[in-house]
């Protein structure tokens, strides 16, 4: 017990001492929670619309304001020459065109089905998905409003009024407001980084200077030496957590619906899992380069496939089922869980036992894998 | 104390030592001397259990390195070839992680390595990393010492190191064995072989010889010439030109080379003469250990 206190106290010291690890530790989780917080947004304004109108018709310019007076598109050019829509896209320098035919405004008098057309530039797959939802919603809406006034107009009943439309309320984040769905995801983002970056290049870093040499002939026992690498990054890993927490609370207005007990009780575990895999990577490495690399590759493929960016439910199956291997996507749930929707403890029992399970096996193939002696 | 039987070890091709056993008595300082690349290293590694031999086994104060790994870490003092103590931490903060690893205190054992510890102990707040290299040595031997071991390791601990701190170094080896401690020292340096109470000229993983230092010398057969020029590039390569020397070598400022018979002196120096290089000095010495070392290497059985 003494000794690992003596390793603890040497462990915290070199961490203060190292002028390159502490502005990771402090400075860089804050930026990173307000920038990326503030800079992921899902919502995509002003987006470059051409309108090209074959017809010139009343309806058509109807359409057209619809259109601007969304507040989704800015109107780059009106015109009806398809060939220099074509080309304004080429240019990147419109997102969207909008294609009314000659006759729109006959078919529509005639009770004809009309046809428009959008074309989306799908070089952005995410901005092209959103242009073409708020295009169908804008122009359900016209066909909507303008059958309606006909109907009234004729005093007919519109028979598809009383269809009913689907109108979702969402709960949790009513406004759907892209912080408040980031910032937990992102929380879980920067104490995996943290925790596995400075665990990861921990022992390798004693493995580079060659002072593990002069620790593996001394008595020390195995857990003593890694309990002394893993305690003070946890509880720098639960520090940062905290410092993420009031950093939500003060710039985004985020309070933790559920307990804070459980929300911390979770965090403990995750980070004994982010620890392990990090001390695995050192224990399989030989310097510092290496481990940076191998952490990367394999915090690239977490973060990217936590359902941070990409709902979980949106990938190809395959992907789906890679998920169940992927802690960080469970972090994520947890604290989007704990944080939005005030879940308990019972409702997280899945979550908990993937989560402390791999916590165990990866701590017992780091145990198993530093050796003191070597061939 | 320290007993090797019949050790080998490989990495992958290389062949690092072969067939070694040697045995080093209580209190002694024993020397493995050889050149980069000889295998001593190897050695003092596998004799602290770091790692294991391929085969053959040895024993520590009749422990056995593989068994008994763990009773042996407790009871030897190790000293890397490379400064291996915290360079973030200061003098006093190694001595005192490294007391506590091992169960004891700077204070409970402070008497012990004293008049190493004394020599650095003004400045014992200061990093290890900002220290000189004789006093990192100096703090390495003390944090090796700490726990009181019976046997310490030592692998050139005086590489890179200055004369006078080399010689010091030596003073306090010397204090540690006349406290019974056994030392076993390797050094790439020949002339520290005269410090040892027994050397061992390792080569290419194998020992060459393996005796008291006064012994190795008198077992030298071969009469050994120094001449000296102000080209002495130029001068080896004629000498062995010449073609009557068994072997020629540079050692220091001047070149050394053994012959059969004093006749051979005489032609090699008349050939010399004939090739117009200026001789300053040239005439018969004692050998060293390095002569016996330069020797012995080229002698393949014997």
């Amino acid at each position: 017990m003494k000794v690992l206190f003596f390793i603890l106290e040497k462990e915290f010291r070199q961490i203060f001492r190292n002028k390159a690890m502490l502005p990771i530790i402090f400075v860089i989780p804050v930026v990173q929670l307000m920038i990326l917080s503030f800079a992921v947004d899902y919502e995509i304004k002003n987006l470059k619309l051409t309108v090209v109108d074959a017809d010139r018709g009343v309806y058509s310019r109807k359409l057209t304001e619809k259109f601007t007076a969304s507040g989704y598109f800015h109107l780059l050019e009106y015109t009806s020459d398809n060939e220099e829509a074509a080309n304004l896209m080429h240019g990147w320098k419109t997102d969207v065109i909008l294609v009314i035919p000659n006759g729109f405004d006959k078919d529509l008098m005639n009770d004809e089905v009309p046809l428009v057309q959008l074309r989306m530039d799908a070089v952005d797959g995410t901005k092209a998905g959103m242009a073409a939802g708020y295009s169908q919603a804008i122009i359900r809406d016209f066909i909507f409003e303008l059958v309606g006034e006909e109907m009234i107009s004729m005093n007919k009943q519109p028979e598809f009024l009383y269809k009913g439309e689907v109108i979702p309320i969402n709960y949790y984040n009513p406004y759907m407001n892209y912080k408040v769905y980031m910032v937990p995801g992102i929380l879980a983002i920067l104490v995996t980084m943290v925790g596995a970056f400075l665990s990861s290049m921990n022992i390798v870093r004693e493995k580079e200077l060659g002072t593990i040499e002069q620790i593996n002939v001394t008595p020390i026992a195995r857990y003593q030496f890694i309990l002394g690498k893993t305690i003070p990054f946890w509880v720098i890993g639960l520090f940062e957590f905290s410092i993420g927490l009031v950093v939500a609370r003060l710039v985004f207005d985020i309070h933790v619906e559920g307990s804070l007990f459980v929300l911390y009780f979770f965090t403990s575990i995750y980070l004994f899992l982010i620890l392990g895999f990090g001390l695995l990577i050192s224990t399989v490495t030989a310097t510092q380069q290496q481990a940076m690399f191998i952490s990367w590759f394999f915090l690239v493929i977490f973060l990217l496939m936590g359902g941070l960016f990409t709902p979980v439910e949106n990938m190809p199956d395959w992907a789906q089922k890679f998920t169940y291997v992927n802690p960080v996507r469970f972090f994520i749930e947890v604290l989007r869980g704990i944080m939005l929707k005030g879940a308990g403890f019972t409702d997280l029992l899945n979550q908990f036992m993937l989560i402390s399970g791999y916590a165990i096996l990866l701590i017992w193939f780091a145990v198993r894998r530093y050796k003191k002696v070597d061939n | 104390m320290i007993r090797v039987e019949n050790i080998s070890h490989s990495y992958g091709e290389v062949q690092a030592l072969r067939d070694i056993s040697f045995e080093v008595k209580k209190g002694q300082i024993f020397g493995l001397i050889g050149p980069d690349g000889a295998g001593k290293t190897t050695l003092i590694r596998i004799l602290t259990t770091l790692i294991l031999a391929d085969q053959g086994t040895a024993f520590i104060d009749g422990m056995e390195v593989q068994k008994e790994y763990k009773k042996i870490r407790s009871q030897i003092g190790y000293m890397p070839g490379r400064f291996s103590l915290y360079e973030d931490l200061s003098i006093l903060e190694n001595l005192n992680l490294f007391a506590a690893i091992f169960g004891t205190t700077l204070d409970e054992n402070y008497h012990l390595i004293e008049d190493i510890y004394k020599q650095i102990e003004p400045f014992k707040h200061r990093r290890a990393g900002q220290l000189s290299g004789g006093m990192k040595q100096k703090l390495a031997l003390s944090c090796a010492m700490i726990h009181a071991p019976n046997v310490i390791f030592l692998d050139e601990p005086t590489t890179g190191v200055d004369p006078v701190s080399r010689k010091e170094f030596w003073q306090m080896l010397k204090t540690l064995k006349e406290r019974g401690i056994t030392i076993l020292v390797s050094t790439p340096y020949m002339d520290e072989a005269a410090m040892c109470s027994e050397v061992a000229l390792i080569h290419d993983g194998q020992f060459l010889d393996i005796d008291t230092p006064e012994k190795i010398i008198s077992k030298y057969k071969p009469l050994l010439y120094r001449a000296k020029s102000s080209k002495n590039n130029a001068l080896l390569k004629e000498i062995r030109n010449s073609g009557w020397t068994k072997s020629a070598y540079l050692n220091g400022e001047f070149v050394h080379f053994t012959v059969e018979d004093l006749n051979d002196v005489n032609k090699i120096r008349v050939f010399i003469q004939k090739q117009e290089i200026e001789i300053m000095e040239f005439k018969e010495v004692n050998p060293s250990i390095e002569d016996c070392f330069m020797d012995l290497m080229h002698s393949p059985t014997e």
